[in-house]
């Protein structure tokens, strides 16, 4: 248990999410017959207490790194009771934020009693599992992406509306400046096309590991796949891009077989694309302008507010890579029907609220390039946009 | 009275012997430390859980939960509950179809049937009309028996009835519910039998209150999100298109599908069996319990079942069967004479191993019909392979014959068949769940780190599910979190995912404290000594040794600790004190 905690811990500061080492590490603490922190720390004496309070296993405690922290305590301090985003991971696995005034064990253990993970304001992020430390990493990550993009994306609403305060301004400023800079340069990938299932396998892990290495996706979520002789290579459910070896199933077009019970909720679109396209490989993360501006529109008084995700009925674009609604996995007003047309068209869509899609032949190179490239871009119409209304 | 939302609020005890009926109305107090379905019933069971099966006294016990006849997803769920004829232990089985939401609409929150009646008898429950009348149909197969009832009672009447292997004393007999939505293991068709009863049927025309409508709408939105996101419930490869067949081509791949009776793990025919190739035999339609937008029955294009997962496996692998005809030939017999298929499966499986004789499409048949009669094999493997002095062929814990999951492939489901309430079941925890399909993350299938922790509390949730009634299923999409918001909604009471484990630990508990004053305790915590000393298939990469016994008892032990019980297995007084069962 505890070299499980000591992996997410790792992972957490891979990702930039907390500092490796010093007093604002992440704190992962996994219990079975006796209770294992990563590291020793005087905060465990009452964190620990949370597993006598709860019926968990495992417990993250994250004092996040900037601009995250300025922007969490920013978001508790507007919404003292709980921070609700929008975008897809929240509104499929969050669904809010409850938000703890103290670092107290009964106010803590109140909150946990009923949600995944909760805000501290001026302390950090606490969530918890009952199965893995892996639970309490993807909450907190996606805690942090969430309110990121819940942050920017109101941000630019609000100064749409002129109704920016000078707090909000003031904390928006510092939050831009510790932006770290885009990456420019894409990696140079293998070079396919691949012929056999070991270099297709070998090709996704290494573009899936690109792809958490750029930032464009968090914990995970994201998926990638490649088609060769009928038969689909695609990362299973709840696989971390960044750890894609023993995690791609192979799933026959032909229905032949069952193997792809435990492949992406993605796989019935990725199938699709398949079928109505040339191209032989996908690559899907969550980078996060690209979601923020998947979900900036300027009409403000459209009857579908709050439901554009299912039911935006506009042909929206955004700097020509069409938006589409459509939620996680298949049903009704899943992604898997609006998706593939967009895809086959333009190579690339961006899903609302909830991440990019691009595609590509032979290899993953111009994949990757176009995903890096679509998101550069939203991050700069994302400032050219909000300059309108400064 | 206050106006009951979630419940009716009464519990109607049926007396065979007398044949009348007489309502009871718990304290909410029961309510809250045992929620309903098979908590409540767990409860009801206590008192009288060291009687025989054939003892009248002993309660056939068949609840509702609070969720079951809303609009909640999946909950139109209900449990039988009794103890075990072919175990000893207690045992449940989770029912669907359209009767316990019936039961619910009819007034009941669950029924407790004692004694015996004078003569081969039904109940009848029509809203509040409940009557106790003979009946003639004794010994006609279930299809008879529900064809029958069908054609004299109105179209919206559920129906369940035991087959012929029940009448015949069988231990493997099963009930059949709204044409085999039963799923009903441990022998409990056998106290049917018992107590002379055939069948039941149950009309409910009433509404069930929800406190706030809105609010459960809202907590409905975000379950039903969660199972599209569900790539095993809703994807293209999974359980809605399929139906839980679509298992067996993964349980293959991960080389922990049970072949020849557990010798091996990899079936080399799996293409010819798999989801694919039934339905390609059968072209099924979707078919689902009442409630469920999951629809994870199918049934054939000439009307019989398509066997459940754990079915189609042990009536094709584990008996070296590679065609899918004689596994459906199987399956719809024993649903006919009221066989649970898991244990008739196995039962071939261990008379094939010690004989060394495959079976025919004719041969196989005849075996299932000579279970039926109730001699030898009709008692169950660990019976069959005493007799037949190969005690090491019976794949069974708690002489419950194990489903279609190798232990030898997941430590935890290892752990999880050993320490579960009813025996041999993977349900009471289901470590499939994140061992194989990877829900809510991924854990390593061959290490025992943290599973007595991980077992203890799915083993919770799971008792909690059950008793809300939802359906397992559907946890591997949605969690406690989703639905503590669906219960709170439906009863006004605030739930959260934390008191709802509580209450799933209290009614676990309680279920061992009954298994304890049977006598069972760590020794019969324990899987069948093969799976420590010979490995599994190898192959596609993956090494499938021998358990390492150590660990194993190791990971007990942690169990033990965790699960707050003595080194017997029993519950210390502490953990009785604080659950509130020391009464």
């Amino acid at each position: 248990m505890k070299s499980l905690c000591a992996k997410f811990a790792a992972k957490l500061a891979a990702q930039g999410i907390a500092p490796e080492q010093g007093p604002d590490a992440p704190l992962i603490g996994g219990l079975d017959a006796e209770l294992a922190w990563n590291r020793e720390d005087p905060r465990t004496s009452l964190l620990s207490g949370l597993f006598d309070r709860l019926s968990i296993n495992s417990l993250v405690f994250v004092r996040p790194s900037e601009p995250y922290r300025t922007i969490l305590d920013f978001l508790a301090s507007r919404n003292p009771n709980a921070i609700r985003p929008e975008d897809t991971e929240t509104r499929t696995f969050l669904h809010d934020i409850p938000v703890c005034p103290e670092f107290e064990l009964s106010a803590m253990a109140d909150l946990l009693e009923r949600r995944k993970v909760i805000v501290l304001p001026g302390r950090g992020i606490v969530s918890c599992g009952t199965v893995s430390p892996e639970q309490g990493f993807v909450s907190v990550s996606s805690a942090i992406f969430s309110t990121f993009v819940l942050f920017f994306s109101d941000y630019l609403n609000r100064a749409r509306r002129n109704a920016l305060d000078d707090e909000y301004i003031k904390t928006f400023s510092r939050v831009v400046r510790l932006l770290p800079e885009p990456r420019q340069v894409p990696p140079a990938l293998a070079q396919g096309p691949f012929r056999d299932e070991e270099s297709v396998v070998s090709a996704m892990a290494e573009a899936g590991r690109k792809v958490v290495g750029f930032g464009l996706v968090d914990s995970f979520f994201g998926n990638i796949s490649y088609l060769l002789n009928g038969t689909i290579y695609i990362s299973q459910t709840g696989s971390s891009l960044d750890e894609l070896n023993g995690c791609i199933d192979p799933c026959p077009l032909d229905g032949s077989s069952t193997n792809g019970l435990t492949a992406s909720s993605e796989l019935t679109a990725h199938e699709d694309v398949y079928r109505r396209s040339r191209y032989d490989c996908i690559l899907h993360g969550h980078p996060k302008f690209s979601v923020i501006m998947s979900m900036d529109c300027e009409r403000v008084d459209c009857p579908n507010r709050g439901r554009c995700h299912l039911e935006c009925p506009e042909c929206r674009t955004v700097d020509g890579v069409p938006v589409v609604p459509g939620e996680v996995g298949t049903g009704p007003t899943g992604l898997c029907h609006t998706l593939p047309p967009a895809m086959a068209a333009n190579g690339a869509a961006l899903v609302h609220g909830h991440g990019l899609f691009t595609s590509g032949e032979k290899d993953f190179n111009a994949p990757f390039a176009r995903l890096l490239e679509i998101e550069n871009r939203c991050r700069e119409l994302y400032f050219e946009r909000l300059s309108e209304y400064a | 009275m206050d106006e009951l939302f979630g419940r009716t609020g009464k519990v109607l005890h049926i007396d065979l012997t007398s044949g009348k009926a007489m309502a009871e109305y718990p304290d909410d107090a029961v309510y809250d430390a045992f929620i309903g379905g098979r908590g409540l019933a767990g409860h009801y069971l206590r008192p009288f859980a060291d009687r025989e099966y054939s003892d009248p006294e002993l309660p056939l016990l068949i609840f509702t939960g609070p969720l079951t006849g809303t609009d909640s997803p999946t909950s139109g769920r209900g449990s039988i509950v009794s103890r075990s004829p072919l175990t000893g232990a207690v045992c449940d089985g989770s029912i669907g179809g359209g009767l316990p939401t019936r039961l619910k609409k009819a007034g009941y929150d669950g029924l407790v049937i004692t004694g015996r009646g004078s003569a081969p008898c039904g109940i009848e429950i029509d809203d509040n009309d409940v009557r106790v009348v003979e009946t003639s149909l004794w010994g006609q197969d279930t299809d008879a028996v529900l064809h029958a009832l069908e054609e004299r009672l109105p179209e919206d009447t559920s129906l369940a009835c035991i087959g012929p292997a029940a009448e015949n004393g069988s231990l493997l007999a099963s009930v059949a519910v709204d044409h085999r939505h039963g799923g009903v293991r441990g022998g409990l068709g056998l106290i049917w039998a018992a107590k002379n009863l055939k069948y039941l049927t149950v009309r409910g025309t009433g509404d069930v209150p929800v406190r706030d409508p809105d609010a459960l709408a809202q907590a409905n939105e975000a379950i039903v999100r969660l199972t599209m996101a569900s790539p095993v419930l809703m994807g293209r490869h999974g359980f809605s298109r399929w139906g839980t067949p679509a298992l067996l081509d993964l349980m293959n791949s991960r080389r922990m599908l049970p072949t020849d009776n557990f010798q091996k793990t990899y079936f080399e025919h799996g293409a010819k069996v798999n989801a694919s190739a039934l339905a390609a035999l059968c072209e099924p339609r979707d078919h689902g319990c009442l409630g469920c937008h999951i629809h994870c029955r199918k049934i054939a294009r000439d009307g019989r079942s398509l066997p459940g997962f754990e079915a189609l496996a042990h009536f094709t692998a584990l008996i070296g069967n590679d065609d899918p005809e004689t596994a459906m030939a199987g399956v719809d017999l024993c649903g006919r004479l009221g066989l649970d298929p898991v244990s008739a499966g196995s039962v071939l499986a261990c008379l094939r191993e010690i004989s060394g004789k495959d079976y025919s499409g004719k041969t196989l048949l005849s075996a299932l019909r000579e279970m039926a009669e109730g001699g030898d094999s009709g008692q169950g493997a660990a019976h069959v392979a005493q007799v037949c002095h190969r005690p090491e062929t019976a794949m069974t814990v708690k002489g419950m014959e194990l489903p279609a999951y190798d232990p030898r492939g997941g430590y935890g489901l290892a752990l999880a068949y050993a320490v579960s309430t009813r025996g041999g079941c993977h349900q009471r925890a289901f470590p499939l769940s994140h061992e194989v399909l990877r829900k809510p993350v991924a854990t390593d299938r061959f290490s025992f780190s943290g599973k007595a922790r991980i077992v203890k509390l799915a083993e919770d949730t799971l008792a909690a599910a059950d008793s809300i009634n939802a359906c397992r299923l559907i946890f591997l999409a949605a969690g406690l979190e989703e639905y503590a918001k669906a219960l709170t909604a439906v009863t006004g009471k605030d739930w959260s995912a934390q008191s709802l484990l509580e209450t799933g630990e209290r009614i676990t508990v309680n279920e061992r404290c009954m298994n304890s004053a049977n006598g069972f305790g760590a020794a019969d915590d324990d899987l069948p000594e093969r799976f420590f000393t010979e490995p599994g298939t190898p192959g596609g990469g993956i090494k499938v040794p021998p358990i390492d016994r150590e660990a194993f008892l190791q990971a007990r032990h942690n169990y033990y600790v965790v699960r707050g019980l003595d080194k017997n297995g029993a519950a210390t007084p502490e953990t009785l004190q604080r659950l509130g069962l020391d009464g």
